[in-house]
């Protein structure tokens, strides 16, 4: 059964203009990809970048592999169109625009089209008067295999981008004149990906980190070039471009329904990983793998460093993810940069290489890691698509001292400005909503709320609280116990009493993960059960959230984009091994286990955003999109 | 009588007998207003002033003595003592009286004049000046969101770049006064620059319903009605505060059909109605009004029958506040008269205005230009953040 959305050939952006437009110097750096074909695509109609477009999740190419003459990838930073029933590649924003899907690689045969041509196009087209590399419209929707696709990112985008797409294109070697070459018959720049795919893949014997060298090399420049990229994903994409050159490492953006492209990555994996036995058929876009498989391997993999490229602090890191002993977004983050600062500590720039270049391609190396062992939030990737922003505006004058230096204290500056102060003026406004007598819920165990709810207790005043919970992960208990730790009375109820209790209700409270464009509110799942229970209530639900956490994409279900969890946890509970009922079904084919992670509430159900910039509605989340992460991500 | 189309202008003749009995009724009621002319003061705070039988000067004496202290804080020069201290108060209050002039342009007009007449030497004294300045307005209502709202936003507006303090003192202070000026004259032709967008809204043949005495609305009728549209105009009664019966009264007077209706009969008569055009005591953040009570009421019906809820707000009137609910604000009270004695025992509901959510407004009027609700916070952000 293919749930698949039809593929669309021709995606046209010209839909929505949620009020705020990526600045179109966000390069998107052109990957240098000459001889790939051009993504297909990416639509002819490559007009306006739907500003609302999600920057496509930045495969990791391996379009890289194939048919990038000079022997190093440049990718230029940006993602790889997933192909797949769903392309975020459409709506990317203009500044991922351009990319082109390799075409060479494992083309899946099937509906899939090259979504992303289309999207990419799209946002080609928007960002770029014109460059000579648009996409010629010959490129058709080839079936574009997932994630492996390519990123061929067109340097095209503004005059702006021009340049630095040529510099950068310059700087890896890719060939100035690629559009025209584009424009060579696919055939024989298939032909020649696969020669020098093999060629290189001969020449690469050994240690997969080196790989990342060269690309990383390349994606420094065009990271340099791309200071002003806007979105995180872009980012990643480009970090995990230069990873491989082959999209091995699985991106939590990469649509795992095309097998090669899933062969392909496992090889290059850190992690081994097994699929799980039965898939269910709507998300075979993500990841499902056997949970648990994991942990030991790696464990086991720790003190043999040659093994990996990754630093300890982060490979520490990357295996608490996978254990669940840190969740919550800000903890994530935090936890990964303070990862990212130790190993920055003990990086030594090589003779040879420029600094920047040489430490982005590291970090790229340990966000794949870290991706494989648990998908990133979006916390995280803005935290990434910073710390790429810092490194590549140093300057380069520079000693390594001081641009370690330098760096660390930014990143100490980020946690702080971002996180810790944040949270301290989001509580500020928060408590001027507890009245006395109040009884408000909460869901699961959101940081921002709990400080909210500890504070308001400190400053005296009374209210009571609901926590609602629900399996398989159960976060609420921790809350709970440590609320009720500090004397505030408590009610406990799962989420299947929700509509029971909310009559009694007056405020709700909610954490978020991120915050999308268009006010929806992404965030465990669960979330909008109840914020859709209190709405029909009349209940105000109140999203505290970090603005570092807005995100400028847009999703409206909460299929495209998600993160499974082990299905075993729902047909088993913890503790209570005799309920099993389904041990002895669990092969069969006709049942799939579905554990998701997250879900969208739409904003219709949010009453109010609680940010760091104040109390701010959900259609005002673009507005500060748009006025304050230019000054954080942009300005470098 | 009155029917959608515009056909009705046939039976126009039939409706000249309406005004009449308003008319004797109002003018019975007209030595019942307290002193300040009614004109100036919106209905809330006249009310609170009838109500307290305040007259300005006993208004201005106390606030005198409130501000008293501060005046001599103040740093001045010792020979100005022999001028009275300047008043911000008194200034207000002399603007105030002049006739439909909204309170907060009164505001911002005598902290534009704190400005010209300020004595202090550095900037940071200046600021300081008008700091005090606008408490001590703001204390004068603390319940009136557009007083400190506008008060607010001016602080904002003309203290908004950092380059002053790079100039020297007096090219900086006459800045501000400039400002100050320009921020003073916007808000003040605020209300005809909305009458021009708002009355384009208009067209022949239409029924408005109003509620409460907001002379913003009244300018946007008023300048429809000169531009020779023909359209009529339902009034609530707008109790305890009987504004509905001084709007319908201003509006005989410019020859506009005029029909009362007691408050609850808003729902039967929302069929016939094409568009309901509200005031605002203050704007807040999240693109919903807060005006006199009875406003929720109108737009929950006025959205449940698909009519369209216009807003008349000066932009000056734009708030940082965030109610989740009714009583999620600062409490406003009057007492209401019923006309008999009410038992002790029997509570009354006192407050005098009430939050309408954004989702029942279609769009604002304001200075900016015509805007949906969710644009209101995005300037908000501008000019705060």
């Amino acid at each position: 059964m293919d749930l698949r959305r039809a593929p669309r050939t021709v995606i046209d952006p010209k839909v929505r203009h949620v009020g705020f437009f990526a600045p179109p110097d966000r390069s998107q750096s052109a990957t240098i990809s000459p001889s790939s074909p051009p993504l297909s695509d990416l639509s002819p109609s490559g007009t306006s970048l739907s500003p609302v477009m999600i920057p496509p999740p930045r495969h990791l190419s391996d379009l890289a592999s194939h048919a990038i003459p000079s022997p190093v990838h440049r990718f230029s930073g940006e993602s790889v169109i997933p192909v797949g029933s769903y392309n975020p590649s459409e709506f990317a924003s203009p500044s991922v625009a351009d990319f082109f899907e390799d075409k060479s690689n494992a083309r899946s045969p099937g509906p899939r089209r090259s979504r992303g041509a289309g999207g990419g196009s799209g946002k080609i087209a928007s960002s770029l008067p014109a460059g000579g590399f648009e996409l010629p419209p010959e490129v058709k929707p080839k079936s574009l295999t997932t994630v492996s696709v390519v990123s061929n990112l067109q340097t095209n985008v503004t005059g702006k981008v021009g340049e630095r797409s040529i510099e950068s294109q310059d700087g890896s070697g890719a060939n100035p004149n690629q559009p025209l070459k584009e424009k060579a018959s696919k055939a024989e720049r298939r032909a020649l990906q696969e020669a020098q795919r093999a060629a290189k893949a001969a020449a690469k014997a050994g240690g997969n980190g080196v790989g990342n060298m060269k690309t990383g090399k390349a994606n420094s420049v065009q990271k340099k070039d791309n200071a002003s990229v806007a979105s995180i994903s872009e980012k990643r994409l480009g970090d995990h471009k230069d990873k491989d050159r082959k999209k091995d490492i699985p991106h939590p953006r990469m649509q795992f329904d095309d097998a090669t492209r899933v062969e392909k990555a496992k090889k290059r994996a850190i992690v081994k990983q097994t699929e799980v036995r039965n898939r269910v058929e709507l998300f075979r876009h993500l990841p499902q793998y056997e949970h648990g498989t994991k942990l030991p391997h790696l464990e086991s993999q720790f003190f043999h460093p040659n093994s990996n490229s990754v630093h300890p602090a982060v490979y520490k890191v990357g295996l608490r993810y996978l254990a669940g002993d840190i969740s919550g977004g800000n903890a994530r983050c935090i936890a990964m940069l303070q990862a990212f600062q130790e190993s920055i500590m003990e990086y030594c720039a090589p003779q040879e290489k420029a600094l920047n270049r040489d430490l982005t391609s590291k970090i790229n190396s340990y966000v794949s890691f870290l991706i494989e062992c648990r998908p990133l939030s979006i916390s995280m990737g803005n935290a990434i698509k910073f710390v790429k922003t810092q490194i590549a505006n140093l300057p380069l004058t520079l000693s390594e001292s001081e641009a370690k230096a330098n760096l660390l204290s930014e990143i100490n500056h980020f946690i702080n400005e971002k996180i810790i102060l944040a949270d301290k003026v989001i509580v500020r406004h928060a408590v001027t909503k507890v009245r006395d007598g109040d009884v408000l819920l909460t869901y699961g165990s959101s940081s921002a709320v709990e400080m909210i709810l500890l504070h308001a207790h400190e400053l005296g005043k009374r209210f009571r609280v609901v926590i609602v919970d629900s399996r398989p992960k159960l976060e609420g208990r921790l809350l709970l116990r440590r609320l009720v730790g500090k004397g505030i009375s408590c009610t406990y109820v799962h989420i299947n009493a929700t509509s029971f209790i909310m009559h009694e209700v007056t405020r709700v409270f909610l954490g978020a993960s991120s915050v999308l464009a268009n006010g929806t509110v992404y965030s465990r799942v669960g979330t909008a059960c109840v914020a859709m229970v209190a709405n029909a209530c009349g209940v105000p639900v109140i999203v505290c959230c970090e603005a570092y956490k807005f995100h400028e994409r847009v999703q409206l279900d909460s299929i495209c984009c998600n993160e499974l969890g082990d299905p075993d946890a729902i047909s088993k509970v913890h503790g209570r091994d005799e309920v099993n009922h389904l041990k002895d079904i669990a092969d069969n084919e006709n049942l799939q286990l579905l554990n998701l992670t997250y879900d969208v509430t739409p904003s219709d159900y949010v009453s109010m955003i609680i940010t760091d910039y104040g109390m701010i509605p959900p259609t005002s989340v673009p507005v500060i999109i748009r006025e304050f992460r230019k000054e954080q991500v942009w300005s470098g | 009588m009155w029917w959608r189309s515009a056909s009705f202008i046939l039976d126009r003749n039939d409706n000249e007998s309406v005004p009449k009995p308003e008319s004797r009724l109002l003018s019975h009621m007209a030595p019942e207003n307290p002193n300040p002319p009614i004109n100036k003061i919106s209905a809330y705070y006249q009310t609170r002033a009838a109500h307290h039988a305040v007259v300005t000067s006993d208004w201005l004496a106390q606030a005198q003595a409130a501000v008293g202290p501060d005046q001599d804080a103040k740093p001045s020069d010792p020979d100005s003592s022999e001028k009275p201290p300047f008043s911000v108060i008194q200034e207000f209050n002399s603007w105030r009286k002049q006739p439909d002039l909204a309170e907060a342009v009164a505001a911002i007009r005598a902290l534009a004049s704190v400005i010209r007449s300020s004595e202090a030497n550095t900037i940071a004294e200046l600021q300081s000046e008008l700091k005090t300045a606008s408490d001590s307005l703001k204390s004068w209502d603390t319940t009136s969101i557009s007083l400190t709202a506008g008060c607010d936003l001016f602080m904002r507006y003309i203290t908004r770049t950092s380059a002053f303090e790079y100039e020297d003192f007096n090219s900086a202070k006459s800045r501000f006064l400039e400002r100050a000026e320009k921020f003073g004259e916007i808000s003040y032709k605020a209300r005809k620059i909305i009458a021009m967008l708002g009355q384009d809204f208009i067209f022949n043949g239409c029924t408005i319903l109003v509620h409460g005495f907001s002379r913003v609305v009244l300018e946007i009728l008023k300048t429809a009605a000169e531009s020779g549209k023909i359209f009529r105009v339902l009034c609530t009664e707008g109790r305890p505060d009987r504004t509905g019966l001084r709007f319908a009264n201003e509006l005989a007077k410019v020859d506009v059909p005029v029909k009362l209706l007691i408050d609850s009969a808003v729902a039967y008569s929302m069929d016939e109605v094409d568009m309901v055009f509200v005031g605002a005591d203050g704007v807040v953040e999240s693109g919903g009004i807060i005006n006199m009570m009875g406003t929720y009421q109108i737009a929950l019906v006025a959205k449940t029958m698909d009519k369209p809820v216009y807003v008349a707000a000066e932009s000056y009137k734009f708030a940082r506040l965030y109610p989740l609910d009714q009583k999620d604000m600062v409490p406003a009270v009057r007492a209401i008269d019923f006309g008999v004695p009410i038992p002790s025992k029997v509570e009354v509901e006192t407050s005098a205005r009430d939050y309408t959510p954004p989702q029942y407004l279609t769009l604002l009027f304001t200075d900016l230009g015509v805007l949906t609700p969710s644009v209101v916070s995005d300037e908000l952000i501008q000019l705060y953040l």
